[in-house]
């Protein structure tokens, strides 16, 4: 069986120095962002706002889905459809055949991902260059990302140096960012001037007008597309907004959760193919469909991919992105991952403690923590714990349920606490592994209160529950 | 007006100087305080593992203890919120609902409906607060750093009513202890990890008594601190608020 | 219809994957939820004392460097003493046309790679985050202010907005076929957060406010 959340964890936290600085790096892109945030005063209205475009957008998706596609093809763009991953890689595939292309360059697309578009493609013989700088790091160490918008937040400089050495020959020992990053720069510019075909995610599709907009900091998605002769841009079909001057609300918010910047460097609005050029849109389902037709969960599919959520979680900060064995990690990757694979994914929605960070930060305002609630619910319900929790739970509610069970259970736990330690204070019970059990107390607060107020006049239980007003002359305003 | 007490279950058993304090503190505030000796457990340790579909006795339990009183009032954020959120009935939802909208933690019922101003307590240490995040980001009772707004908070406000209270600045003003439930024991490695950052920023910020309105998270933080062999305290906000301890030894 | 069109409409119609074309809008109409209306954008508006300085205050926050000017002659003097290397200046200003060095040819874009210095005008600038705009219609490869090692942008004051809502408004229904807002020099923080700038664009942004 593969490791779940937890075991990967378990694994990241062996070395704590490690952790520390994963998760301060992470938090310091949480102050970045909080700073931009409190720039803009009008910040929760604009917040309110997205959501609410996002929402008119989910309910008129296939109206939208459409007219988007008509307006691109009006463009001169062709439009693909592709139901799963599968049918994904297929598509793009075949336009490579078509041009007889056997390696191309792709800047971020976290979809792609989602549909291993990079396995799929070197199995048949392509080469995939990553052009994005953290991507093409971890493409090297032959990892996924380990973050939507920092790929290789996981990978300390020292590690990326020798990394360098050995795939671009970079001198041993040297671990400055500029000199690697100008390394890097001359070995991807060398692709972009020598592939004929490029991938591009998108991050909004404008309806309206048939054009779709990529934002990067470093400019790969342009050098990419702009020097190929054939541009694929692979969406999921979420990404539609309504019109363009949504693109005002958006790009406000995007770079500014995401990493505390005004906006990223490079907002570039794709409408129609230069001349000569080829240019393909593949619209994405892969279980959107579906997630849209599940209530609970499909504001998840508002989502526009900041990040924000992974650098405010505290389970993430010091977990890492691999322990989510998912495309996408974090709060967000764990209410969108059960939607792909159940089984696989039954231990993300519990790798969180409903702190609700994750809902505050989003700049579309997703109810991140419910929704991992609710999954808890749904994959419980499904039969995707195990039997033996299940069954701890109902003895759990059985005792809970019936107060005289409820004493006895009390005062079992507190005698087994204070006379026999070596019952719970040893290595199998997980809470004593690094902490103390509590002190147990001489007496429960209901003995005391037995003892000391059984004067006080109880409820009356045993009677059926009428329904009565509070008086209302003594509740305020 | 008449309070229904209700108590958390591990309050109950391993803090009973909580409840108590919570209990003596709303008496002296002239307010009639009963503690329905029948009741047990909100439930919310099996619906935050998904088992909401078994809370259904405590839920039924929890309206006949609590149905009728005016208030309702409890020292724990996460136990409040839970009953706020999910306390329902099928055959009495009328009087679910009713419960929901009664239900309070114990500052928010001190500062939004007895509109307490001045408490009679002493308290001359350097103290901590634990934003637990269901009663911060649940409740709403304090501003949370990730949201644009003015800042407020309400356990706060209390604590500055204690004499010689001086509350220290923490470098993370919000971040989660890590206690989660059972995330505690099924993610122990994170879960522990958390615990110690959480404590660590207590600790270097220089405080002598860590403190908060739910007991669950400092539970968490003082196991952290007793295997640490850590002076430092923990203590409910009840007990510092009743001003029964005017001395850590 | 002649049998070699037919097989290549075949093919289109798959590739474009005809099948689940239908599949996907039918599950997405029977799944959407009931409409929910579109919200009116407000328009925010920003109350800067000076968008001049707001501009320039984020600009060169992120990176980039600004200078405010009277005329072309300026922008030539500043130019030329700040690159004074550059071996291949291309300008698509008419007015700084004298700047140009090098190869002046356009056609394939992959031979603008040795481009050092472009100068590109911007019909369009944002203060509150310090972008630019500009469109295909103002530049003659779309990957000239992409591929140069420095570039160097020339708006006039009077274009300059407060807000990307304004940005929008002002930028309306324009039939661009590409068309994008740069903010700064092209930039990377993926080696542990150290901020490079440089990535695989321009290591340099310059704006010059005229007016």
């Amino acid at each position: 069986m593969k490791k779940d959340h937890a075991a990967l964890a378990d694994k990241f936290n062996q070395d704590e120095p490690r952790v520390d600085w994963h998760d301060e790096t992470l938090w310091w892109i949480r102050q970045k962002r909080d700073k931009a945030a409190f720039g803009i005063p009008e910040w929760e209205e604009l917040r309110e706002t997205a959501s609410r475009i996002k929402f008119n957008v989910l309910s008129n998706l296939s109206q939208y889905l459409e007219q988007f596609e008509k307006a691109a093809l009006d463009n001169g763009v062709q439009v693909h459809w592709a139901a799963d991953g599968e049918e994904h890689n297929r598509i793009v595939h075949s336009i490579l055949q078509k041009h007889g292309v056997d390696r191309l360059v792709k800047s971020k697309s976290m979809l792609t991902e989602e549909c291993h578009l990079n396995e799929y493609l070197q199995e048949h013989g392509v080469e995939v260059i990553d052009t994005d700088l953290g991507e093409r790091i971890v493409q090297l160490a032959k990892e996924p990302p380990s973050h939507i918008v920092l790929p290789c937040i996981h990978w300390k400089k020292e590690e990326i140096g020798e990394l360098f050495h050995q795939h671009l020959g970079t001198p041993k020992g040297n671990a400055d960012p500029q000199y690697l990053t100008n390394a890097a720069r001359l070995h991807l510019r060398e692709k972009f001037l020598t592939r004929k075909l490029a991938i591009t995610g998108v991050n909004f599709a404008v309806a309206e007008t048939g054009e779709m907009v990529v934002c990067t900091n470093e400019g790969n998605a342009d050098m990419g597309a702009h020097l190929a002769d054939v541009h694929i841009a692979c969406m999921g079909i979420e990404k539609i907004i309504p019109q363009r001057k949504h693109l005002g609300v958006f790009l406000r918010l995007l770079a500014r959760s995401a990493t505390g910047q005004p906006i990223t460097t490079y907002s570039s609005h794709f409408k129609k193919p230069r001349k000569g050029q080829e240019m393909h849109i593949v619209l994405v389902d892969n279980g959107r469909s579906r997630q849209l037709g599940r209530p609970e969960f499909r504001n998840s599919l508002k989502c526009i991919r900041c990040g924000a959520c992974f650098n405010t979680c505290p389970v993430y900060r010091r977990s890492g992105g691999h322990s989510y064995h998912n495309a996408v990690a974090g709060p967000i990757g764990a209410i969108l991952a059960p939607n792909l694979d159940m089984k696989k994914n039954a231990d993300l929605p519990f790798a969180s403690t409903l702190c609700g960070s994750c809902s505050n930060v989003c700049p579309v305002k997703i109810d991140i923590h419910d929704q991992l609630y609710k999954w808890r619910q749904v994959l419980v319900k499904d039969g995707y714990v195990s039997s033996a929790k299940a069954a701890s739970m109902k003895a759990m509610a059985a005792t809970l349920s019936n107060p005289a069970l409820f004493k006895i259970a009390g005062k079992l736990g507190r005698w087994t606490i204070k006379h026999a330690p070596f019952v719970v204070n040893n290595g199998l019970n997980p809470w004593f592994k690094n902490r103390e059990m509590p002190e147990p107390p001489k007496e429960s607060f209901r003995e005391w209160y037995q003892k000391n107020r059984s004067g006080t006049p109880q409820p009356s239980a045993g009677r059926e529950p009428q329904y009565k007003e509070p008086s209302k002359s003594k509740i305020p305003h | 007006m008449t309070v229904g007490l209700f108590i958390p279950c591990y309050v109950d058993q391993f803090y009973p100087q909580v409840a108590k304090a919570t209990l003596s503190l709303l008496e002296k505030l002239g307010v009639n305080v009963v503690f329905p000796m029948n009741q047990t457990c909100c439930g919310q340790p099996m619906a935050n593992s998904g088992f909401e579909h078994l809370t259904h006795g405590c839920n039924s339990l929890f309206i006949k203890n609590f149905k009728d009183f005016d208030y309702i009032v409890c020292p724990s954020g996460s136990c409040t919120l839970h009953v706020k959120d999910h306390l329902h009935d099928e055959e009495h939802e009328e009087i679910a609902k009713a419960i929901r909208g009664k239900v309070y933690e114990l500052t928010e019922f001190l500062t939004d409906v007895l509109k307490v101003e001045k408490l009679d307590a002493k308290f001359p240490y350097k103290v901590g607060m634990h934003q637990s995040c269901h009663g911060q980001r649940g409740l709403k009772l304090s501003q949370m750093t990730e949201l644009v707004a003015p800042p407020f908070s309400k356990p706060e406000k209390l604590l500055r009513m204690v004499e010689g209270v001086e509350i220290i600045q923490l470098s993370r003003k919000d971040e989660c202890c890590g206690f989660g439930g059972t995330f505690c024991v099924a993610e122990e490695a994170v879960s522990v990890k958390m615990g110690k950052d959480r404590v660590e920023d207590h600790v270097s910020n220089g405080a002598q008594v860590i403190t908060g309105a739910d007991m669950s998270c400092l539970m968490h933080m003082e196991g952290i601190l007793r295997r640490q062999k850590s002076p430092v305290k923990v203590m409910h906000i009840a007990e510092i608020l009743n001003g029964d301890i005017e001395s850590l030894n | 219809m002649s049998a070699n069109n037919k097989s290549m409409n075949d093919l289109n119609s798959s590739l474009r994957g005809g099948g689940s074309r239908e599949r996907i809008l039918t599950a997405v109409k029977k799944n959407q939820p009931e409409l929910m209306t579109l919200p009116v954008v407000k328009n925010f508006p920003q109350g800067f004392s000076s968008p001049v300085e707001k501009f320039s205050e984020v600009l060169k926050g992120i990176g980039g460097s600004v200078y405010e000017v009277a005329n072309y002659t300026e922008v030539l003097h500043i130019l030329t003493a700040n690159f004074p290397g550059a071996n291949r200046i291309m300008s698509t200003v008419q007015e700084l046309s004298s700047i140009n060095k090098g190869d002046t040819g356009y056609e394939d874009p992959h031979s603008l790679e040795d481009v050092d210095l472009a100068v590109i005008s911007s019909p369009l600038a944002v203060a509150e985050n310090g972008a630019v705009w500009t469109m295909d219609s103002l530049v003659p490869q779309r990957v000239l202010p992409f591929i140069c090692q420095h570039l160097a942008v020339i708006v006039n004051k009077e274009n300059l907005v407060s807000s990307m809502h304004e940005a929008y408004d002002k930028i309306g229904n324009a039939d661009y076929g590409f068309g994008v807002f740069i903010a700064g020099p092209s930039k990377t923080a993926d080696i542990e957060q150290s901020l490079v700038l440089g990535a695989h664009g321009p290591k340099s942004m310059t704006v010059f406010l005229i007016g």
